[in-house]
């Protein structure tokens, strides 16, 4: 039989300082992270499609502006990747601190 | 094309994971084995997976065509594709896996309980899953034209569905994502081992490689591919790439069959780890498109990229069409064969024809036939989950009944949605159904994502808000789409291919608007336990 949590005690964990800490934390990347890469792959489609002329300008060897640009983003989706998983190692640790802590009160109230 | 090296290869691929089938099926006795493989699918195994779902014919014939007719225009799908991943990266892998037991359904009403929601969210489903379904096996009919016309198309749908209908119902979820990794592997290796022979074909120099790709000669006019604006151009083509690229982006984080692989790992973190492995793999892929695609287009040559016709039958088609004579006689007595009608969708296997010889052509053809194979699995078991789990077990049973009819249930769904789409395809082969990938983009992107979202991030959301999204998303991509250019042709009302630009706002309104109506109190209060679940995994599903 699995733990169960009851619904007074969601309110209680989720106004704990250190939920409310690493809410912030994840809030803090994510939201500039995904507003950052819809810009950034909105900004191909957009400058491909209403300056064909200046994208289409050779930039390294024969590979164009646009070429360049599309290829880049494949650096930039790699490199949020790479930022991402660092940064989600100290998520990892605080979700399991909760969790353990969680499992303890259980066994504490069951007792 | 020579059919027997692709059959006896494609056989092989069939019985390899006949035999994995066989394994899995003692291992899929239970819901938990047959819709999550028990959540023991590890982080690098379902990295794999994910790329072997997603990563469709279309995307392997189709992308490499495009790129090698249109160049540049064509690999905006790659990047769009490659780049939908951080979406689901950041905003649902992880929560998914927390607050989800089998199917986005549950995610959506975790707080927003009731019948309505459910039930929607399971159209939803169904909707995005039937068209992409019928969109891939009715590409089946197309490749089996091309390569293999010696078999009917009739009996490649049947097969095809017939294989798809057993790996789902005996070997379950565990045995579906085996045919996924294998897919994935097999078509890795090759659009690998393409573009190396392509890069090769001028002595590894990526700066010969590309300069040959930017001035590419086709009938007297030297074009380059390098450059925008081949497929897409004009105000309306501008448009039209800007809401292809919303509903790319968007929507790969709406599609059922990728987020149900989510609740096949034992963790969020491991959800978070497939993802990492998802974008190493599909990126090295869409990559490859470009190198397969520009290497057709230079080694080949567009005007030779199409079906073959040889000695009596292309004397046949030039006699019974006269006023092509000329053109079609230099051309035999030049090539040898004619090429009557450019099909783009056989540049990679005529690429592979030019540089490896037919051997490599009938193993690309034979990996084609097996990436089809792996991707209508994923659709049918998630198909079969959305009608068993949602709308049987949870809607029409309440909750109640035992393991045993949920089996049933699960299984006899997926024979029906199996047979509904052999018969379906069977029925639309002929017609080109391209666009059906675009409308389940569009739903995904356009019904599920906002409410999938606004679920997870808004505390005063309602369930009337997300029935309102769902249906303003599902409705308005249908109605778009229907009065769009894909179907009215020139009499067009709606301008754009693609509904996303539209279609996205107005699921996103719908969600919001019906919020505001009234306050929706018990699912507030239940706002609290998603963030907690979501974001520290207490509580969620073993």
């Amino acid at each position: 039989m699995k733990p169960h949590v009851g619904p007074a005690r969601w309110e209680v964990l989720a106004s704990e300082p250190e939920f409310r800490a690493l809410l912030r934390a994840r809030r803090r990347f994510v939201v500039p992270a995904t507003l950052f890469f819809i810009a950034y792959y909105l900004a191909l489609p957009i400058s491909v499609g209403f300056w064909p002329k200046v994208m289409s300008r050779p930039a390294l060897g024969p590979l164009t502006l646009a070429y360049c640009f599309a290829l880049s983003q494949f650096a930039m989706a790699w490199i949020l990747l790479a930022l991402y998983l660092r940064r989600a190692r100290h998520f990892d640790v605080a979700a399991a601190r909760m969790r353990r802590q969680e499992t303890h009160e259980l066994i504490d109230a069951e007792r | 094309m020579n059919a027997q090296p692709s059959l006896v290869m494609f056989g092989v691929f069939v019985g390899i994971t006949l035999v994995v089938t066989y394994w899995a099926s003692g291992k899929s006795h239970t819901s938990l084995g047959f819709y999550a493989a028990h959540r023991r699918i590890g982080g690098l195994q379902n990295g794999w997976a994910i790329a072997g779902d997603y990563v469709s014919a279309a995307s392997f014939l189709g992308i490499t065509g495009l790129v090698a007719f249109y160049g540049f225009d064509g690999f905006m799908y790659s990047v769009g594709w490659l780049v939908a991943y951080l979406a689901v990266l950041f905003l649902v892998a992880e929560p998914l896996r927390n607050t989800g037991k089998f199917t986005v359904a549950d995610l959506m009403s975790f707080r927003l309980r009731g019948r309505g929601v459910r039930a929607i969210a399971a159209l939803s489903t169904l909707a995005i899953t039937l068209f992409y379904l019928i969109a891939q096996m009715v590409g089946v009919s197309a490749i089996v034209n091309l390569l293999l016309p010696r078999f009917g198309d009739i009996v490649a749908i049947a097969t095809v569905g017939v294989l798809m209908i057993v790996y789902v119902l005996f070997g379950g979820m565990l045995g579906t994502t085996w045919v996924q990794i294998i897919k994935a592997g097999l078509l890795l290796l090759t659009a690998i081992g393409l573009s190396l022979l392509a890069i090769g074909h001028f002595q590894f120099s990526l700066a010969n490689f590309f300069n040959a790709a930017s001035s590419v000669r086709s009938g007297g006019t030297a074009s380059n591919l390098l450059q925008p604006g081949l497929l897409f151009h004009g105000t309306l083509g501008a448009w039209n790439l800007i809401s292809l690229g919303l509903a790319l982006v968007l929507g790969t984080a709406g599609l059922p069959h990728i987020l149900m692989r989510f609740f096949t790992v034992p963790s969020a973190r491991a959800a978070r780890t497939s993802v990492a492995w998802a974008m190493v793999l599909v990126g090295i892929f869409y990559l490859t498109t470009s190198f397969m695609g520009l290497g057709a287009a230079t080694i080949v040559g567009k005007e030779h990229i199409g079906r073959r016709m040889y000695a009596g039958q292309a004397i046949q088609y030039i006699s019974r069409h006269p006023q092509q004579q000329q053109d079609l006689d230099a051309q035999l007595t030049r090539d040898g064969y004619i090429v009557p009608k450019p099909d783009s969708n056989l540049a990679a296997p005529l690429l592979a024809q030019q540089i490896g010889g037919s051997l490599l052509a009938a193993f690309v053809a034979a990996v084609a036939f097996a990436t089809i194979l792996a991707v209508v699995a994923g659709l049918t078991i998630t198909a079969s989950s959305a009608f068993a789990h949602d709308i049987w077990f949870s809607l029409v049973r309440n909750g109640h009944g035992d393991e045993n009819e949920h089996l049933f249930v699960a299984r006899s769904t997926a024979l029906v949605v199996g047979a509904l789409a052999i018969v379906l395809s069977i029925a639309l082969r002929g017609f080109n159904v391209a666009f059906l990938v675009g409308l389940a983009f569009a739903v995904a992107a356009s019904a599920n994502v906002p409410v999938i979202l606004l679920a997870l991030g808004w505390r005063r959301f309602t369930r009337t808000g997300a029935i309102a999204g769902m249906l303003a998303g599902l409705i308005s991509s249908l109605a778009l789409i229907a009065i769009g250019p894909v179907l009215m042709g020139s009499h067009a009302i709606f301008p754009l291919e693609n509904p996303g630009i539209v279609s996205i706002p107005i699921g996103l309104a719908g969600a919001i608007l019906g919020t505001l109506l009234a306050r929706d109190r018990e699912s507030e209060a239940m706002f609290d336990q998603l963030q907690v679940r979501a974001t520290t995994g207490i509580g969620a599903e073993v």
